[in-house]
Order: C-alpha cells, then structure tokens, then sequence
C-alpha cells in the first residue's frame, strides 16, 4: 500500500521568501496551502484576513452583562430588602458587577473560541514528523502544500517553491 | 529610529530565542538561586503556620480591635493588588497604546501580577472571622433563601478580584503558548519536551492560528484595560462608600488607580533590577526600559501626590471638624510617624528621578523604587489605620497595636511571592520571544 502524502513541507530562512513563495504558489492556483512562522507576520501573508473573534467576544460580553444584571436584580426581589423606601431595582449598584462579570465571560468564551477556531489542544500533528520543524517555532518560516491541494503532484509545486529558494523541500506523510 | 535601544544591536531570532530559553532549559541552578528560593520558602512555611494558628484561634490573634477592625489584612490585601496592577497595566494598556518597550518586560510583570493577586486574595478570606464559609460570598441558590449584598463595594471586590485573578491568567497564558511551542521544540530532554509539549496545547505556528490569536490577544488587552482600572476602583470604593472621616472621598478611586500603577512599577523595577544583572539581559531589558519605567512612575507618582493634596485641600474647604481633624492627627498624632515616612519615601525620594544622571544609575533607581513599595504599604497603613481609629466619638477611640502573627501573615505572603517568582524564572521563559522575534523583525523592515 502506498502510505498516505500529508503535503510537501518547505523551510525558508527568512519572512521575505516565505512570503515570495506564498504569493507565488497562490498565483499558479494552489489554495491548500498552511505556512508556519516563528512569530506574527504582518498581514497579507495568507489570503484569510477575517477572524469571528471579535464579534464572538462582543455577544458574549452582552450576554455577561445581561446575566450579571439579571443575577442581581433577581436577587433584590427574591429577597426584598426596603432601605428607607428605595427602589428594589437599585440598579446604579449593580453596575459594577455587571460590568465585571461582562469580562469574565467575554474573556472566556474568547479563549475557547480561540481554541476551537484553531483546532487546539492538538497534540499530534504532521508536520511534528519532521525534525527541521523544531525552527518553526524559533527561527525559520515553512510553507506546506498540502496533498489535499488539487494541483498537488504537479511538477509545479516543486518548481513554483524552488524558485523562491527554500533551504529544503520534503515529503510529510501523513 | 524609535525602537533603536529596545534591543541591544547584533541579536537575531536565533541569539534571542537562546538567551531567553536557556535560562530555564540548560542553565544550572545557580547558587543565588538555592538561597533565595530556600529563603522564600521559609517565609512560606511561615504563612501556612500563621495560617494554621489563625484558623485555630481565630482572628484574635492579629492586632485588629474595635474600632480598628480591618488592619493588616486589608492594608496588605490593598498593598499587594496594587502591585499586581502594573503587570496589566504594562501588557495590556501600553499594548493598547502601541508601546513597543513593554515586549521585554510584559512576561515578568504579568507573571508578577499573577502572583500578587495570588498573595492579595489570601487576605480578605482570612480576615472573614470564619474562612470555612467564604462561599457565602458566591451567589448560590442556598437552602436559607439567602443572597449575598450586591449592593456592598465588598461584594463588589469579590467579583472585581476573581475576574481580574481568571482574566489575569488567560491572559498571560495565551500569551506563553507561542513560547511553550518554543520551550517544547528546544527542550533536550524527553520529559520536559512532553511537559512543555502539553502545556504549549500542540501550538505549531500555522498563519491561521496566528491571526485568530492575534484579534484574541489584542481584544483580551481591550478587556483587562478597564478591568484593571475597574478593581482598584472597586477597592478604592470598599473605603469611600463608607462615612467614615479619611475614607469617604470621591478622590479615592482615581487616586487608588493611580497609585496601584505607582506601587506596581516599582515593584517592577525592585524585581527586574536585579534579574537582569544576574541573567545578563541587558541586552533585551535596555538602560532605555529602566528610564521609561522610571518615569511612569515619577508621572503616577505625581498623581498620588495630587491625591494626597486634594484629601488635605477638600477637608480644609470641607470645613467639616472631623474631616480637618483627621488630617492633622495623621500628621501630628500618635501615627505621625508613619505619615512622615509616607511623605520621605513617596513624595521626596521618586523627585530624585528628575536628575537624569541619577535615573540612570541602576543602584540609585532600585533604592528609589524600594522606598516607594515600603511607601505605598505605609499609605495604605495610614489610610487604614488612622481613619479608623479615631472617628467620631471619642469614647470609642483606639490604637492598634500589631502582633507577630499580623507581620509573620505579611512577609509570608512576601515570601510566597518571591518563591513563585523563583519558580517562574526557572520553569518558563521570563521574556516573550515570539514578540521579541516581531520587534526583531520590523526593526529589519524599518532599516
């Protein structure tokens, strides 16, 4: 049986022919393409530029806010204490934790978000197999065509990443 | 070029991620290292006795009385949040404001708030009289029908405190994966490269990842900005909701803020003078850092003195006896002593800062800095202490009188701070490299 190809891993010493050699492979029409960098690159170097992230946050900030204050107004009816006739609904004193308790959920929901966008925690990954990844996360920039691409096995993935000067270009299975 | 003396020229991605890593990786346990954790611990061994007899006997066993109830454990409890204060201030409001110095420094301060709300947050439990029921504090359908007061400022910290101690941490966590990545792939044994591994959650750098981390981390900052004024506000609240002459002021939770900003720098400064000695970071933590620092400090400071003269202008124009009567017991009464050693350590040694030569002298920042910290305690003893023990009946006046197990309680919370800081330094990378590796590299698009 032939063992299954997870895509061809290239390393790049430096951000500008990483980023080359993206622009390169996106314009001869390869779209699986993951590229790995030791720190955040400034953005145009993949094509997805939108992240849900925010406006995640943003519902889950009101929804906090509104359980915060509903947890608080509920509690003033549900055991009425009368101050010299004023309001139950005190509401003025519940805006703190209102307030607080609107960046606690936010701030969670935003990690799990996080989390489930990126498909982390993923202990075992491909591109681990590979002892030159250890850089990845320290000094070196890698791209991968995946084998999932379409155009993958084409004489043009090879070409179109040796143009752009890699130190190594090698096979992951997957 | 603006970022010019933020790294030490000839560093590149590789020397950064090794100078940083090796620390915890490959570095031998040094010496000072054995003494000063084994010192700290003590002091750890300490507090859980204190604790242990607290729990046993009772709060009797502090100095606290009435009228002066609160003692030691708010004054502490106010003490060390405040320092916790600059860790957020340094990596979420200077990230905010594009502040490129804090990449050096964002790790340590946010780990040393970690720590401080950590040390803060053993205080007011303590000081409930009967710890075992703290949940009480927490809302919860409970069989009596019961809620907690939403409407008490001491409500309001319990929740002010446990958000920012959660949202604290996931800051800070997000923020080391990247870097765990880092440790994991460097580590040379198997054991630490399976711990780092796990902790790093299989981080591998994908561009993707990236950008959702990026929108994430800059929108946690967007969250901890107002959290982190919001708490010391709340605290600051816990006194001036009160009545009570010296507390009741709608100066305090700006002056609070600010001086939670104050203590916190300098308690930054008291931890990364020495660090960076010892580790040879100068390199990455720049004669320009310690400059800046200094001078968020000198402009915090000058807000607290701002604090200071407006309690003293307001209860003068207040024309209220008690108020007036306040201020001039805190500066001629039984506690003048403390007021004047506020007004040495807090108002008179940061002007020394002014003079550059003076700033920049690392021994004469450090003592500066350690005198604010012994500073801000004081503040917070005199706000405390002094309100409270003469208000508004003399009949019911008092003096406090501090026992060994109120200063055991304090430095073993010193001591449990510095034993988690000891920890840190040698388990994790004390400075962000993945930020540092971006620094590094816009500084190269720049030129």
């Amino acid at each position: 049986m032939k063992p299954r190809i997870h895509g061809l891993l290239a390393a790049f010493a430096s951000e500008a022919s990483c980023r080359s050699a993206l622009r390169d492979l996106r314009e001869a029409g390869f779209v699986r393409v993951d590229a790995y960098t030791p720190y955040p690159v400034a953005p145009g170097l993949i094509p997805e530029s939108r992240t849900p992230i925010a406006p995640i946050m943003l519902i889950t900030a009101i929804l906090g806010a509104c359980g915060g204050f509903f947890l608080q107004w509920f509690a003033a009816r549900d055991y009425p204490i009368n101050v010299g006739g004023r309001p139950i609904n005190s509401w003025p004193a519940f805006v703190p934790i209102t307030f607080e308790l609107a960046v606690l959920t936010s701030a969670l929901v935003g990690v799990i978000a996080f989390l489930g966008l990126a498909g982390l925690p993923r202990l075992h990954h491909p591109v681990f197999a590979d002892p030159r990844f250890k850089r990845a996360s320290q000094d070196r920039f890698f791209i991968c065509v995946r084998a999932d691409d379409p155009l993958y096995g084409s004489e043009a993935v090879r070409r179109t990443l040796a143009a752009a000067k890699p130190e190594s270009v090698e096979e992951l299975l997957a | 070029m603006a970022n010019e003396a933020l790294i030490a020229p000839g560093q590149t991605f590789e020397s950064v991620t090794r100078t940083i890593s090796d620390i915890p990786l490959l570095r031998p346990y040094p010496r000072f290292w054995w003494t000063g954790f084994c010192a700290a611990f003590v002091l750890v061994l300490l507090l859980l006795a204190s604790i242990a007899w607290l729990f046993a006997r009772g709060v009797g066993i502090w100095g606290i009385n009435v009228p002066i109830a609160w003692g030691f454990a708010i004054v502490n409890f106010v003490w060390w949040i405040g320092i916790g204060h600059a860790g957020t201030f340094i990596s979420a409001i200077l990230l905010l404001l594009h502040q490129q110095w804090r990449t050096s420094i964002n790790r340590f301060t946010e780990a040393m708030t970690l720590f401080a709300v950590a040390c803060a947050s053993i205080y007011p439990v303590l000081h409930l009289g009967r710890p075992q029921f703290f949940y009480w504090l927490v809302p919860y359908p409970d069989s009596m029908g019961l809620w907690p007061q939403f409407r008490s400022p001491l409500e309001w910290d319990v929740f002010a405190v446990s958000t920012y101690a959660s949202v604290s941490l996931l800051f800070w966590y997000v923020g080391l994966l990247p870097d765990l990545a880092t440790m994991r792939d460097r580590a040379g044994t198997r054991f630490k490269e399976r711990l780092y591994g796990l902790l790093s959650l299989g981080w591998r750098g994908d561009a993707r990842h990236w950008m959702h981390y990026q929108k994430l981390y800059i929108l946690l900052a967007g969250l901890a900005a107002p959290l982190v004024i919001s708490v010391h506000t709340i605290v600051g609240l816990d006194f001036a909701v009160s009545i009570l002459p010296g507390w009741h002021s709608t100066i305090f939770p700006p002056y609070f803020v600010a001086g939670a900003i104050f203590s916190g720098f300098s308690m930054v400064l008291t931890l990364i003078i020495p660090l960076r000695a010892v580790y040879k970071l100068q390199g990455l933590i720049t004669a320009r850092h310690l400059d800046l620092m200094a001078k968020v400090m000198m402009a915090t400071g000058w807000i607290v003195i701002y604090g200071y003269f407006s309690e003293f202008f307001n209860a003068w124009r207040s024309g209220d006896v008690f108020d007036r009567f306040v201020d001039v017991n805190r500066a001629v009464g039984p506690y003048a002593g403390y007021f004047w050693a506020l007004m040495a350590c807090n108002v008179v040694a940061p002007q020394l800062l002014w003079v550059r030569r003076l700033r920049h002298n690392v021994v004469v920042l450090f003592i500066v800095a350690l005198l604010v910290n012994v500073g801000m305690w004081i503040e917070r003893f005199m706000i405390v202490i002094t309100s409270l023990h003469r208000d508004y009946l003399p009949s019911s006046w008092g003096m406090f009188h501090a026992t060994f197990w109120d200063y055991s309680t304090l430095f073993g919370t010193v001591g449990l701070f510095a034993a988690l800081l000891f920890l840190f330094m040698r388990l994790l990378p004390a400075i962000s490299m993945s930020e540092t590796r971006g620094l590094l590299a816009t500084d190269k698009a720049d030129q």
